[in-house]
């Protein structure tokens, strides 16, 4: 797989789930991030009716040379939030890469044993911060824990960009949960050794 | 220089509009290039300048038509759908020798089709999609970075040619994001006052815009001129980009999204030991039919990939003038072709003329 360092280098990600899960804004945070790092970036979202509901997806690239194709089949990391995301994306992860999932939307992982699988339960951690939005920064923030494809300061300031400023009185518990991720996935990563 | 930002294609577009001085954009919304509209109406009040959601695609080409014949700068953007509806007014601005930017998000067609990205318009944008003998200089982005500045340059050829320039680009570059930084410009001064329609002062003669000239004798010699504007453009603004020819066995031939893909799976394909290399039209109108003729010296075979059913390629073939093999792959219908699929394609061919 592209090693922690190789993964500073060149990262491609595939994030997915349901609509209104925060699909978006979690790869556009970490967009942002590489651009605060000056990095390529690409963010590739799908788009049409799933604004609507439905499946939601973003392509993430972070590089540091220019970034060729927007659209790839297969991936170095994947995020996926639902379980249609699981069945799709889940092949689609390069042997070596590391598949992340939000284990209270999941109920049948892959079974796949040449990639780093792990379980977050994101969704519950997030209720118990009684906000159910912040969902996908546990993902983010676990993410970055296990991939440190970008400094943690840099998704502090990508954050600040991405959330409207009426929004900004929200800046903490988004910081909080990213903190939260950061934790899980490594209390996740110890089990693992 | 300024700061990097990230925006969305279509967002870089109508930022871009802004800073290059366009006095009026009139539109209609269209997924995927809604965001357009959306952001010029926020923005464009802010600077004092015109932006009008039409009642349709039918009259925001004939806005930009009175627009352009009042002296002003102006576009309009639409996807794939609405710039059919537009193509009467076109024809009818390039005519009357207007100079105006037209955007095209392509979509997948025909009809209705899909929202999903397409580069079904290839004919219609280079072939003249509307009546008459008249072409428009069309710039084809492959990314954001080239969404904002060929607006730009676009308005800039408008002006030097007084004809329409089209920007064709395509679903995924309009919705994607990717840093972009806006360079500095000033908008040309342009003396417009020998034909624009500003109000006639006392010293000339009344300026009169039409694309009507009924006596056969005078059209033809119109036409003439206009044949003679077009042989200018086909002398001076061919524009491309090449990628690994220098020691090429293989070529590539994409454009927009698609040579983006291209491009990966070029390093995918060399990766292997395939020497394939990429020209990536940026023009598509004029087009480098010369740069093609020259390759066909080094390339064994060339490969057009494209998101329709094979329309650039003949474009290919007439610039190869059957020296070596020209293939097509394509995928339609808002499908997109991946990297490692254009390569196993490839491949295939490969062995196929090796075999013959």
């Amino acid at each position: 797989m592209n090693s922690i360092n190789d993964c500073r280098k060149l990262e491609e990600l595939i994030v997915a789930g349901f609509g209104g899960q925060g699909v978006l804004s979690l790869g556009m945070t970490l967009a942002y991030a590489g651009m605060v790092e000056n990095k390529e970036i690409s963010w590739m979202p799908s788009y049409g009716p799933e604004m609507r509901g439905g499946t939601a997806n973003c392509i993430v690239i972070l590089s540091d040379n220019k970034i060729s194709s927007p659209i790839l089949s297969l991936f170095d990391s994947a995020i996926v939030l639902n379980q249609p995301s699981m069945d799709k994306f889940a092949p689609r992860v390069k042997p070596g890469g590391l598949l992340l999932y939000e284990s209270g939307n999941i109920f049948k992982p892959s079974t796949r044993t040449d990639i780093d699988i792990i379980g977050i339960p994101a969704t519950t951690e997030a209720l118990k911060m009684k906000n159910a939005k912040t969902m996908n920064m546990i993902m983010l923030g676990a993410y970055l824990q296990l991939k440190p494809v970008v400094q943690n300061d840099s998704i502090l300031e990508a954050l600040a960009k991405v959330l409207p400023e009426k929004y900004h009185h929200l800046l903490p518990i988004n910081r909080q949960a990213l903190e939260l991720g950061e934790a899980l996935a490594k209390e996740m990563k110890t089990q693992l050794v | 220089m300024s700061e990097f930002k990230l925006m969305k294609g279509n967002e870089a577009m109508a930022e871009a509009a802004i800073q290059a001085g366009c006095d009026a954009y009139f539109g209609y919304p269209i997924t995927p290039q809604s965001e357009v509209l959306e952001y010029l109406a926020r923005e464009m009040p802010k600077h004092n300048r015109i932006v009008m959601q039409a009642e349709s695609e039918v009259a925001s080409i004939n806005m930009v038509y009175g627009a352009a014949g009042a002296g002003f700068r102006t576009m309009t953007s639409s996807s794939s759908p609405g710039i059919s509806l537009m193509q009467e007014g076109i024809s009818y601005i390039a005519g009357a020798e207007l100079p105006c930017l037209i955007v095209n998000v392509n979509r997948a067609g025909p009809g209705l089709g899909t929202i999903q990205p397409g580069q079904g318009d290839y004919f219609q944008s280079t072939k003249g999609g509307g009546h008459g003998d008249y072409k428009m200089i069309v710039l084809a982005p492959a990314s954001v970075q080239e969404m904002a500045d060929f607006v730009f340059l676009g308005f800039d050829l408008a002006d030097k040619y007084r004809n329409p320039v089209l920007m064709l680009s395509d679903g995924a570059i309009g919705q994607m994001m990717e840093k972009v930084q806006f360079k500095p410009y000033t908008r040309p001064e342009i003396d417009k006052s020998s034909w624009a329609t500003t109000g006639k002062p006392k010293t000339r003669n009344r300026n009169y815009i039409t694309s009507l000239h009924i006596l056969p004798e005078k059209m033809e010699v119109h036409n003439l001129k206009l044949e003679e504007k077009f042989k200018k453009i086909r002398e001076n603004e061919v524009r491309f980009e090449e990628i690994n020819t220098a020691d090429a066995d293989y070529l590539f031939v994409a454009y927009g999204l698609s040579a983006r893909i291209c491009q990966k799976a070029m390093d995918i394909a060399r990766q292997k030991g395939i020497r394939i290399g990429l020209l990536r039209p940026i023009t598509l109108y004029p087009y480098p039919y010369q740069r093609l003729r020259e390759l066909t010296a080094q390339v064994k075979m060339m490969l057009s990939v494209e998101l329709n059913s094979g329309q650039m390629v003949e474009d290919v073939r007439l610039g190869v003038e059957g020296k070596v093999p020209v293939e097509f792959y394509g995928r339609m219908g808002g499908m997109m072709p991946t990297p490692e699929e254009i390569v196993h394609h490839l491949e295939t061919l490969i062995q196929y003329h090796h075999a013959n």
